[in-house]
């Protein structure tokens, strides 16, 4: 086999795999539009937006959605805080505490969602706190920490420690040392942290059934949905979340590609001046 | 610490620490001793509770070994309690998927780390995570409309000449738990992607070119450089690709049949319909005591510590 | 204006290792003082305790004449400037260079104003808007000083500052940096592995080893009159001789070795075991055998390094020496394999205690 062959093939499995990721979403969303009682693009019985319609039309639905935000917010204003102190925390320390608050801190994200769920209610249940959504936020934060816990973590492992030094050797107090050079060089780990916190909580299920009591979010909502009578609505709702992650994943690639270039132009100047210097 | 006391003063640290405390005693150490205790606790009417019948014992974890069922193993016919089968297939399944992703996702792992041209690999990167970005009750659903009867794939099977007539994937066609299997390597199949990928990159093309240039063949070249530098993110991959199978509740439910139960429903049936928190507490024991042997023993295999697994 | 400091039996451990053992120094204000000391003898820890972002152990430090015990490093009239510069790459040249000052409160336009005002000094005027990584080695080497400038420090620390620049580079900076001193009038301490640096730039320069200061003196005293073998290595070449010390008179002694005997002056030995040192550009090349300090020897390689060429020799009795000589025409340049003799005179070389001082 020639390497050319060979790496055709690979662009050709690489292809189908993307084949087979994004296929399944594009028959979600053409159901979206058939105007079939039952969610199916086969047979097609012709073009409707009744189920956008109905989509509309579905109090639950909007409820549920109102929750999933709200409880999606509270775990970004819990979880980042809480992760962010942890990896400052265990970033300080070495040796076997170290490794000790580590396991603590990572085995949330190994532990099955049934089983934090579980937990939670039965912990907080012997408090006398009842079921709801606040428990869901309590559940989804514990493991949701941990990745911002993470992302943080990796972040200060490039963080030259030598900044906070000359700041305060320039006088800076504690706040300001951290307010103007740990946490903008924490930012963009901060900024994913909430993001995938956010996104992390809208996807969560297996913490939320357990903990929601008789409250509803999005997943839940969907799932019973599901299970019970389904109707196409679902799929009209599929396709918004499916049309909207395309919007914000092609603002994202813009953004990506414009950065890239002004860094490199950036670099480019500094060689420039480096160059310069030589002569 | 002295170190941080240092930078960020007494105010501050105490901050931290009081932030971490919370979210490790609060969230995670205590609701885990909760379990613990409930799940030997004996289900009880609120008025008995802390009665005198309120004592201590092992009953709930008796419960999973009742009532035993036939169940055949490598061809016998042997008598397992249902639930612990129930727990067995949920354990064999999830290999299967975790073996099944790592097989379909290694090729895709190598093209994009030294394959492809590195430009055009964030743009992939994108284009593969936009399925993780829709609900995985989504997801789940998407291939409950394709594999239905009347659905498309039966029609396009059919339609091709494939097959002569329509199969119900959801009651299984090689095995009960066909439509389970297949939901999952598609919902979970990323996670054991981008670790991989992630490892590799990390991989000197030199190294593979020089094996090449030593007279190694492609598949010694791969045998000897490349899965070996990949090995902790398979490691990472594989333990979250396990992870979330077996933890998994809306896949099954929203692609399973009655004939092919998974723990996860086991425990919500004790938990959410019988309202038995305490056997729940016991069955999501065990399940923590799976996960924990799973993790230490994927480490102890692929020699990879949890701050290489846990990314 | 620049502030006097007094280190004072100053100590620092870590653990069971002493990083910095006893040193004594003081250093005038407006002084440009360098140490200097091979890599781990506790240079960095010095200027760390001096700035307050380590304790001494014991001992202590007054900058200015003031005890500096409990104070933090935001509290100290000093400005470090750290072995990697430490810039703050998320904000614009000017944001860093005013940064000390935005922490204590000066309005935004008087910033600005005395940012710009700072990069005339250090040469780089039109940088102010730019972000770290647009410029080069030097530059942001200015931008640093500026910075610990901006704070109007009475001491700067500076730890190698220049190491991570090219040759070329390094020594034009090396003038920059003096000059900058000699206008600001601000006390200098300056840390460096390179010899050729504490020597060409300083006023005084003290010489480290394993925690303990060696010598401080003006960089010529340093290279001519070294007071031991650790010194005379660190900062030159040396032909060095093995043996004991015969008879002295007024600072000469005469030193029996397996090579013969030599005549040189005697330095503090403390009655430390000796040797004698020569540097190789004190050392000459003849075909006659001269009065004293005169060796046979066979001319093993003749290296041409441009301003001097060196010329390495086996003696007849199996030692090896190097003796510089200038490449100006005046002098024979021998050839391999010549037989001759290697001279030194007396009076430039020395007998030293072999090594280092010791702890007490
Ligand atoms: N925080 C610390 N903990 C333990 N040992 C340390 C610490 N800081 C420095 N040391 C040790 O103290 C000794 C002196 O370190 P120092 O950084 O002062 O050396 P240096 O002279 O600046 O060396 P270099 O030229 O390599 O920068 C070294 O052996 C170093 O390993
Ligand atoms: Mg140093």
């Amino acid at each position: 086999m020639t390497d050319k062959m060979r790496k055709l093939l690979y662009h050709i499995y690489m292809g189908s795999f993307l084949f087979y990721l994004l296929v399944p979403l594009v028959i979600m969303s053409g159901a979206a539009f058939n105007n079939n009682k039952t969610p199916s693009v086969y047979p097609w019985k012709g073009f409707s937006s009744q189920w956008f319609v109905e989509l509309w039309n579905d109090g639950t639905m909007w409820t549920s959605f109102g929750n999933t935000i709200w409880v999606a917010l509270a775990v970004v204003a819990i979880a980042v805080p809480l992760g962010a102190a942890g990896a400052i925390l265990i970033n300080s320390i070495s040796g076997w505490s170290r490794s000790f608050l580590y396991f603590f801190m990572v085995a949330p994200i190994l532990a099955p969602g049934a089983v934090i769920g579980i937990s939670t209610i039965l912990f907080w249940n012997k408090l006398s706190v009842p079921v709801g959504l606040h428990l869901s936020v309590l559940g989804q934060v514990s493991y949701i920490a941990s990745f911002v816990m993470l992302l943080v973590l990796a972040r200060l492992q490039s963080f030259d420690q030598n900044l906070e030094e000359a700041a305060l050797d320039l006088g800076a107090s504690h706040n300001q040392v951290l307010r103007r050079i740990l946490l903008p060089h924490l930012y963009p780990a901060l900024g994913a942290g909430a993001a995938i916190a956010f996104f992390q909580s809208i996807e969560n299920f297996n913490v939320t059934l357990f903990t929601r009591g008789t409250q509803n979010t999005l997943t839940v909502y969907v799932f019973s949905k599901v299970r019970s009578g389904i109707t196409p609505s679902i799929n009209a709702l599929a396709f918004l979340l499916i049309a909207a992650t395309l919007v914000a994943a092609l603002i994202y690639e813009v953004r990506r590609r414009r950065a890239a270039a002004l860094e490199a132009a950036r670099e480019a100047e500094g060689r420039r001046a480096a160059e310069a210097e030589m002569v | 610490m002295g170190d941080l006391l240092k930078r960020y003063g007494g105010t501050l640290t105490g901050a931290f620490v009081l932030l971490t405390a919370f979210w490790l005693l609060m969230l995670i150490i205590l609701p885990n001793l909760a379990l613990f205790e409930t799940s030997f606790r004996p289900y009880l009417p609120v008025a008995e509770m802390g009665g005198p019948r309120d004592v201590y014992s092992a009953d709930n974890y008796v419960k999973f070994f009742e009532s035993p069922g036939p169940m055949s193993v490598f061809g016998f016919e042997i008598a397992v309690p249902l639930r612990a089968q129930t727990f067995l297939y949920t354990v064999f399944y999830s290999v299967v998927v975790t073996v099944v992703a790592f097989a379909f996702s290694y090729p895709i792992a190598f093209y994009l780390a030294k394959v492809v041209s590195p430009k055009s690999v964030p743009t992939l990167i994108l284009l593969l995570f936009i399925p993780l970005w829709v609900s995985e009750a989504l997801r789940a659903f998407a291939w409950y409309i394709i594999l239905t009867l009347n659905g498309p794939l039966n029609a396009a099977l059919v339609g091709l000449g494939i097959m002569e007539k329509a199969v119900r994937w959801q009651q299984g066609v090689f095995t009960n738990y066909d439509a389970i299997v297949i939901g999952l390597v598609y919902n979970y199949i990323l996670f054991m992607l981008f670790p991989i990928y992630n490892a590799m990159s990390s991989l000197d093309t030199n190294q593979i070119e020089a094996a090449q240039d030593l007279g190694a063949p492609w598949w010694k070249t791969h045998l000897r450089i490349v899965l070996p530098h990949s090995k902790p993110g398979i490691a990472s991959g594989s333990v979250m690709v396990f992870m979330l199978a077996a933890g998994s509740l809306l896949v099954p439910t929203t692609l399973g049949s009655t004939r092919s139960n998974w723990f996860t429903q086991t425990i919500q049936q004790a938990m959410l319909e019988s309202q038995d928190w305490n056997t729940g507490a016991a069955y999501s024991f065990l399940y923590l005591l799976l996960c924990t042997v799973v993790v230490f023993g994927v480490m102890r295999l692929f020699k990879v510590r949890l701050s290489d697994i846990a990314r | 204006m620049g502030a006097g400091i007094d280190l004072d039996n100053v100590v620092c451990d870590f653990g069971s290792f002493r990083a910095v053992d006893h040193v004594n120094v003081s250093i005038q204000p407006g002084e440009f003082f360098s140490f200097l000391g091979p890599s781990g003898c506790g240079k960095t820890t010095i200027l760390r305790m001096i700035s307050g972002f380590n304790d001494p152990t014991s001992g202590s430090i007054r900058i200015g004449g003031k005890d500096t015990l409990g104070q933090r490093p935001n509290q100290r009239p000093t400005a470090l400037i750290f072995q990697n510069l430490a810039l703050f790459p998320l904000m614009t040249i000017w944001e860093n260079i005013a940064f000390g000052l935005e922490v204590r409160g000066v309005g935004k336009a008087e910033r600005r104003a005395k940012a710009e005002e700072l990069l005339a000094l250090v040469d780089l005027p039109g940088a102010a808007d730019k972000m770290v990584s647009q410029l080069s080695g030097g530059q942001k080497q200015r931008v640093a000083i500026a910075r610990a400038l901006a704070v109007e420090p009475d001491v700067m620390l500076l730890d190698e500052p220049l190491s991570a620049l090219d040759l070329k580079l390094r020594q034009h900076m090396r003038a920059e940096l003096r000059a900058i001193q000699k206008r600001t009038g601000v006390t200098f301490i300056y840390i460096t592995h390179d010899q050729g640096e504490a020597l060409a730039m300083s006023d005084r320069v003290g010489v480290m080893s394993q925690g303990r200061l060696q010598q401080v003196a003006d960089p010529r005293d340093i290279y001519n009159n070294p007071v031991n073998g650790f010194v005379a290595s660190f900062v030159g070449e040396n032909n060095i001789f093995t043996g004991t010390v015969g008879a002295t008179a007024s600072g000469m002694a005469r030193f029996d070795t397996a090579h013969g005997q030599f005549r040189a002056r005697l330095g503090e030995t403390g009655g430390a075991a000796v040797k004698l040192y020569v540097r190789p550009e004190h050392t000459l090349f003849a075909t006659e055998p001269g009065v004293e300090n005169s060796l046979p020897v066979t001319v093993t390689e003749v290296a041409f390094e441009g301003s001097f060429i060196s010329v390495h020799a086996h003696s007849d009795s199996g030692a090896s020496l190097v003796a510089e000589l200038r490449n100006d025409g005046g002098q024979m340049i021998p050839e391999t394999g010549q037989k001759g003799f290697m001279t030194f005179a007396a009076e430039r070389a020395s007998i030293l205690p072999d090594g280092i001082v010791r702890a007490k």
